[in-house]
């Protein structure tokens, strides 16, 4: 059965680094499943079919973790022992914070306003932060001593994500 | 992958006898079963050679009837002539907002509904029972032999209680169940098989009573489902419903009787058909009052009075494409499943969403039972040369839990792959606190009261600690039915914490083996002969899997552990042609012992493989 106290990275035999080739995760994801997943050993016996399931469950949770770009670092800074998400600590940078609140007050407003265009607009704005972030993650986590200011990016990434996904929410209740 | 080929000649096991499997597709109006044979996927015809079963149950003066021979009791016996089950499976009474279409004396019970019969209460996955048993008795005569085992399809969109349901309805008539499949993979996995395809590509799977729609990657032989939506209460039923509604109005009759409204549900199915392919249809009916109905539906006005519930589809339809992150001009191909896709106004909706003709090359009413079929004969070990696929698919709601203020805290999102496991950890807030509620909920809803109850956990024996001290780690498990299970665990003690599950719904094992042992003794099987007659197939399965395995990969072994090895099997092949069941089980459950370091180690290395086989430069920087 696969070695459970392997992390993610390892377990998909790729580098830990924030970034990597995801064609490449993707085909070690395929293999090792062709290899564990239960159907493969739905006639087989019981041990080994609780093994299997075991298995690609784990499989599933890592390719999960790492797919995701922010769950991906925040795994990553937890490998190096830094909790970028935890409940205790939850500190924005002050004009971080304040952009998003104006932006969060536009957005509310579209809504009201039930303007779709204004919305998408919004989301694109917000997703090309993101996409800026994670730039600039990808060199903290990837660089040699950016571990503390990527977990600011984190979490800063973190909110833009759920920022994008209340847009999202907005547009699909004009939708109906 | 070369290495499994390199076994000496001498070595090579003796072919593998093929297994009895059977894909089986439990549907809202109709259900079929289906298996391979010779390579090739068929449905399983009755005597008669008619490929459909009606899902109707008729409880009898004399028994049931089921299917054609229920058909006449529709009208003239219409309490104790049960349609349309599925809608009700896993469904509390307080679920069913459409229960006064139904003419059957609902029983409000706790969890699932219950039905008042001429023979006693019946629960929905009893009479769900039914139908697979003449499946069952159906695919046992057309293959002659007991099955090794079934794969049963479901709707993607069916959330935990109703996929336990149909579990527990395949084991109570008497399937060994290898798989629940979602309906649109399985139609899936028959058309991509069937057609070569790759690429992105929908199946919209409108049946008689339930909405799927799924999207899935095909790509070198693995289908990987990326999102699914539906609605469990939305089918070709109601479609039917708005024609009734529709001549009551316009005929002016009713109030009407549960037997005329059956007559008249039927007369509104028959015109839907036939509006399939013409411009109008008459419909005459005579009531038992005497009231007459007589009267021409177009096709036009049937899509007005249908308008809401096509539009109805799409939205599913848009939610899967958001949570995929997809467009509709992003979809290659969408697939049309469930004999309701054959209506007209159905057709053109899909194909002006998705911008393209829709797929019909298919038999909407076949594709889901072939596809069960096929998964079926690979799950059983039957696997043909050269078909190496694979099949990834998701849980379609959300799992959470109940927190402070009855709002859901997720644990496993929607459309995760599964099978999936997720811990979760929960404290204490008492000092001395030793036992702690969980609530588990399915659904997207923030709101408890608005998410589906599956159980209720209490955790007990945690160690007395001060407030938030103790660390109680739950973890909750998907496998690959899309079923759940929980396990629970303090953490600073390593206590492992006893869990008494009061499910909300569903049927306890007990309440299963005591159904089994009272349909049994009405019936005029052996029960007997047909437990050893199970434990027998169970025993060439798992004999042949050793054998498999021991052929494969026989040289990770000891000579001793090989030699504890061969003893259990050949306890199994002698007991298995005895008639001592009880001694058969035994050993059985000794050679399953007696495997288990085996089976780890087949593991390893079926992963060490799994990652060496790929190419050198994608482990470059490693």
């Amino acid at each position: 059965m696969i070695d459970f106290s392997q992390d993610y990275f390892a377990l998909f035999g790729l580098p830990r680094r924030y970034r990597f080739d995801s064609a490449q995760l993707d085909a070690a994801y395929r293999a090792l499943q062709r290899g564990i997943h239960p159907d493969r050993y739905a006639a087989a016996g019981e041990a080994e079919r609780r093994l299997a399931l075991q298995s690609s469950a784990r499989v599933n949770e890592a390719y999960r973790a790492l797919k995701d770009p922010v769950s991906r670092a925040q795994y990553l800074l937890s490998l190096h022992g830094i909790d970028a998400l935890g409940e205790t600590d939850t500190a924005l940078r002050p004009e971080f914070l304040q952009q998003q609140l104006a932006r969060r007050e536009s957005i509310a407003d579209a809504h009201a306003e039930r303007d779709a265009t204004k919305l998408a607009a919004l989301l694109d704005d917000t997703r090309s932060d993101i996409g800026t972030f994670e730039a600039r993650l990808a060199q903290h986590l990837d660089g040699e001593q950016g571990l503390v200011a990527a977990r600011d990016d984190v979490r800063e990434l973190r909110f833009l994500t759920k920022v994008a996904a209340d847009i999202e929410a907005a547009l699909v209740d004009l939708e109906n | 992958m070369a290495l499994l080929q390199i076994a000496e000649p001498e070595q090579t096991p003796a072919p593998r006898r093929n297994q009895l499997a059977v894909g089986i597709d439990l549907g809202t109006t109709n259900s079929l079963v289906a298996t391979v044979r010779n390579g090739m996927p068929v449905v399983l015809p009755d005597h008669e050679g008619r490929p459909l079963l009606p899902s109707i149950v008729h409880f009898g003066r004399d028994g049931a009837d089921v299917g054609y021979a229920a058909q006449d009791a529709l009208i003239a016996d219409s309490q104790n002539t049960i349609v349309s089950v599925k809608r009700l499976m896993g469904r509390g009474l307080s679920d069913l907002a459409d229960a006064r279409r139904f003419p059957y004396r609902f029983v409000d019970a706790p969890g699932m509904v219950q039905l008042e019969t001429r023979v006693g209460r019946r629960t929905p996955v009893e009479v769900s029972a039914e139908i697979l048993k003449t499946l069952r008795v159906r695919a046992e005569a057309a293959l002659g032999g007991a099955l090794a085992g079934a794969v049963v399809t479901v709707p993607a969109y069916f959330d935990d209680a109703q996929r336990q349901a149909t579990k527990d309805a395949a084991r109570l008539a008497g399937l060994n169940v290898l798989r629940l499949l979602n309906e649109p993979t399985a139609a899936a996995i028959a058309y991509g098989l069937d057609h070569g395809a790759e690429g992105i590509y929908a199946v919209y799977d409108l049946g008689g009573g339930t909405f799927d729609l799924s999207i899935l990657k095909l790509s070198r032989g693995v289908f990987e489902v990326l999102a699914t939506a539906g609605d469990t209460a939305l089918g070709g039923d109601d479609f039917d419903h708005r024609v009734y509604c529709w001549m009551l109005e316009t005929s002016r009759v009713g109030p009407v009787s549960a037997s005329d409204t059956r007559l008249l549900m039927l007369k509104a199915c028959e015109a839907k058909e036939n509006l399939t392919a013409h411009a109008a249809t008459p419909i005459r009916a005579t009531l038992s009052t005497g009231e007459t109905i007589d009267t021409t539906l177009t096709a036009s006005t049937f899509a007005t009075i249908t308008t809401n519930l096509v539009s109805k589809t799409l939205a599913p339809v848009r939610k899967a494409l958001r949570d995929a992150r997809l467009s509709p001009a992003e979809i290659k191909g969408v697939v049309m499943v469930g004999g309701a896709t054959r209506m007209p106004q159905i057709q053109k909706a899909v194909a002006e969403f998705f911008g393209a003709p829709p797929l019909n090359n298919l038999d909407p009413d076949q594709v889901v039972a072939l596809g069960a079929a096929i998964q079926a004969n690979v799950l059983a070990g039957n696997r043909v040369e050269g078909e190496d696929w694979l099949l990834l698919d998701v849980i379609p709601l959300s799992l959470g839990v109940e927190t402070m203020g009855g709002l859901t805290e997720k644990i496993v999102p929607r459309n995760a792959t599964i099978p999936i496991a997720r811990a979760q950890e929960f404290t204490t807030f008492k000092d001395g606190q030793t036992a702690m509620a969980i609530h588990v909920v399915q659904g997207e809803r923030e709101k408890v009261s608005d998410c589906r109850s599956l159980a209720r956990f209490e955790l007990r024996g945690i160690p007395p600690m001060v407030a938030g001290a103790a660390r109680i780690r739950v973890t909750f498990q998907v496998d690959a039915d899309g079923l759940l299970s929980v396990s629970a665990r303090e953490q600073t003690t390593g206590v492992e914490a006893a869990i008494a599950v009061k499910p909300s719904y569903g049927l306890a094992d007990a309440d299963i083996a005591r159904m089994l042992e009272e349909s049994q003794a009405h019936a005029a099987e052996d029960m007997t002969a047909r437990a050893l007659a199970e434990a027998q197939v169970e025993a060439e399965r798992l004999l042949a899997a050793t054998e498999g395995g021991l052929a494969a990969d026989g040289d990770l072994l000891t000579a001793s552990e090989r030699a504890a090895i061969d003893a259990s099997m050949a306890a199994v092949r002698r007991l298995a042609a005895g008639s001592d069941r009880h001694a058969l089980a035994a050993a059985l459950a000794s050679l399953n012992r007696t495997t288990e370091d085996f089976a780890a180690k087949r593991m390893d290395r079926s992963i060490s493989r799994a990652l060496t086989g790929r190419s050198v430069d994608s482990l470059a920087g490693h």
